[in-house]
């Protein structure tokens, strides 16, 4: 589904990835860790359009998306859901969900995914004409997910889901994650800190180091690893 | 909503027509502040879609008010023998369209090229925008150079500039709270998001400016027809700082709170004329003041309030 070759993205004169390559089945749940710093954060914006690449080619169902502009790539049926939660703070939790859907035009559509947002998030019906930045942090993670939802995403990439939330939301969250891989067969990169949580969930696993996948494996495997177990796990 | 809204600009004009036409029963000198506080009004909500809606820290709107205040003044001048009296008015509207156009180009050219800035460096480059304006208009003969425009016919009253203010705010709250338009809240609120959902922040900002140009050009015309007379000094930087302290101290992204404190900044000095020499010290305290107690802006309805207009 997304065929990630050789990409380099750097910052000025900082390369934050030598050369990644991944890949991800249609499907699956995949996930990308590393320490702050390793560049997972980049690999996303890379993919969604958000940074430009110097070297190196996305492929999205066989089509090249390298360093098309992020509407475009959203259309393709991309979604991201940025670190940090990024929800528009001054619109209400509705008007968050409907700028999700804002390049769909039809209104049963919009509708359809609305009614589906809300059943996976419940919590998000009831405060639909809250300020979204009164929210408390696990519901605004529900609703930048949900929002990213909206846009009836075929490949949703999450980064860092589990930010700055209490050990309970992000175990829902989680299993969130999980439901709306197998109930909406939504193909998901995960990028997270939380190795022991996304490796449980995932299939497979890519470890970022400084800007290069030094390892790639199941995640069942890359969990016995010694060498992620020691650097990521805390065994 | 878009009923309430089209009431509202109905009822706004309505009245402005009304009271123009009894005005030889106000005193001249108030009639005259009410203009002002019309026109600053139209600069302020205006500037406020930039500022306050869409985040984006912008110093060059006494810039675009030049740009629309000369070519009023200046197509007027150039017709007003030419034509009938009958077709006054239609050379006014068609002046103000005019001038409002032409700010909303140079809101196009000045957008283009800065846009990919933000904030400080933003605001200093549009700065350096509303100075470049406002020199080309000291330079250049036809406008009059340094000298300025004189002889500008008296055709702005208060039923116009009531009117076109209702319409600006009209637009404005009609826009913003569109779904389009809360693209524009969206962009404030986190480029990087928005850029995920598919919105294209940098043509946002571009349409708030243009659009933001469009209506301060607006009221540069009522203005150079409500003064008779333009200086280019009377389109510093100062200005635009007025402008944004309407802004800042209303509340940035809250029309109505944008409004009342153009009213109110408008009226203050003038209500401050009485302490003579001490007027813009008196003046500059209160605003302190206001800043210290009230930092989110003096007038912060909630968003559902803020809605009805």
């Amino acid at each position: 589904m997304l065929e990630v070759k050789s990409l380099q993205v750097s910052y000025g004169a900082i390369n934050a990835l030598d050369g990644i390559s991944l890949s991800v089945k249609p499907g699956a749940i995949v996930t990308l860790i590393g320490s702050n710093g390793a560049g997972k954060t980049t690999t996303l914006k890379a993919i969604s359009g958000l940074l430009r690449t110097q070297a190196g080619s996305i492929a999205y169902d066989g089509q090249d998306i390298t360093n098309l502009p992020p509407h475009q790539i959203v259309k393709l049926g991309i979604s991201h859901v940025p670190e940090g939660r990024m929800i528009f703070a001054n619109l209400t939790v509705h008007e968050n969900l409907m700028m999700g859907a804002y390049l769909q035009k039809d209104r049963h559509v919009i509708h359809g995914e609305l009614e589906l947002v809300f059943a996976t998030f419940p919590r998000l019906k009831e405060r639909g004409k809250q300020i979204a930045g009164t929210l408390s942090g696990g519901e605004q993670q529900m609703l930048a997910i949900g929002r990213a939802l909206m846009g009836k995403p075929k490949f949703l990439m999450l980064d860092e889901p589990s930010l700055g939330l209490a050990p309970l939301l992000v175990k829902t969250i989680f299993e969130k994650i999980v439901e709306i891989n197998h109930q909406h067969g939504i193909t998901i990169l995960l990028v997270e800190q939380n190795a022991n949580l996304a490796f449980e969930i995932s299939q497979y696993g890519y470890v970022l180091e400084t800007g290069r996948i030094i390892l790639q494996n199941e995640s069942k495997l890359l969990r016995q690893n010694p060498q992620v177990r020691s650097a990521y796990l805390g065994a | 909503m878009d009923n309430a809204a089209k009431r509202f600009l109905f009822a706004a004009v309505a009245l402005a027509v009304i009271v123009s036409l009894c005005s030889s029963y106000f005193n001249r000198y108030y009639l005259g502040v009410a203009i002002d506080v019309g026109i600053n009004v139209i600069l302020a909500v205006s500037l406020n879609l930039i500022n306050g809606h869409t985040g984006q820290f912008s110093l060059g709107h006494a810039g675009f008010m030049a740009v629309g205040g000369y070519t009023t003044a200046k197509f007027a001048l150039l017709l007003q023998g030419q034509l009938p009296p009958w077709a006054q008015p239609l050379i006014f509207v068609a002046g103000l369209l005019l001038g409002g156009s032409m700010a909303a180009v140079a809101g196009l050219a000045v957008g283009v090229p800065t846009l990919r800035l933000k904030g400080d460096y933003l605001a200093i480059v549009t700065l350096g925008f509303g100075e470049i304006i406002r020199v080309i208009f000291q330079t250049t003969e036809a406008f009059g150079a340094a000298t300025g425009l004189t002889g500008i016919p008296h055709w702005t009253n208060f039923a116009w500039t009531w009117s076109c203010a209702a319409l600006t705010v009209f637009v404005v709250a009609c826009l913003v709270n569109s779904t389009y338009g809360r693209g524009f809240i969206a962009v404030h609120d986190d480029e990087v998001a928005a850029g995920a959902m598919g919105i294209n922040p940098v043509r946002y900002k571009i349409t708030a400016f243009v659009i933001g140009a469009f209506f301060a050009g607006v009221a540069g015309g009522l203005y150079a027809h409500h003064k008779q007379f333009l200086s280019p000094g009377g389109f510093d930087f100062l200005k635009s700082i007025d402008i944004v302290v309407m802004v800042i101290l209303g509340g940035m992204g809250r029309t109505v709170g944008v409004i009342i404190a153009a009213v109110l900044l408008t009226i203050l000095p003038e209500a401050l004329r009485g302490f003579a020499g001490y007027r813009m010290i008196l003046y500059s305290l209160l605003i302190i003041i206001l800043m210290l107690t009230r930092p989110q802006g003096l007038f912060t309805f909630g968003r559902a309030a803020q809605r009805k207009v």
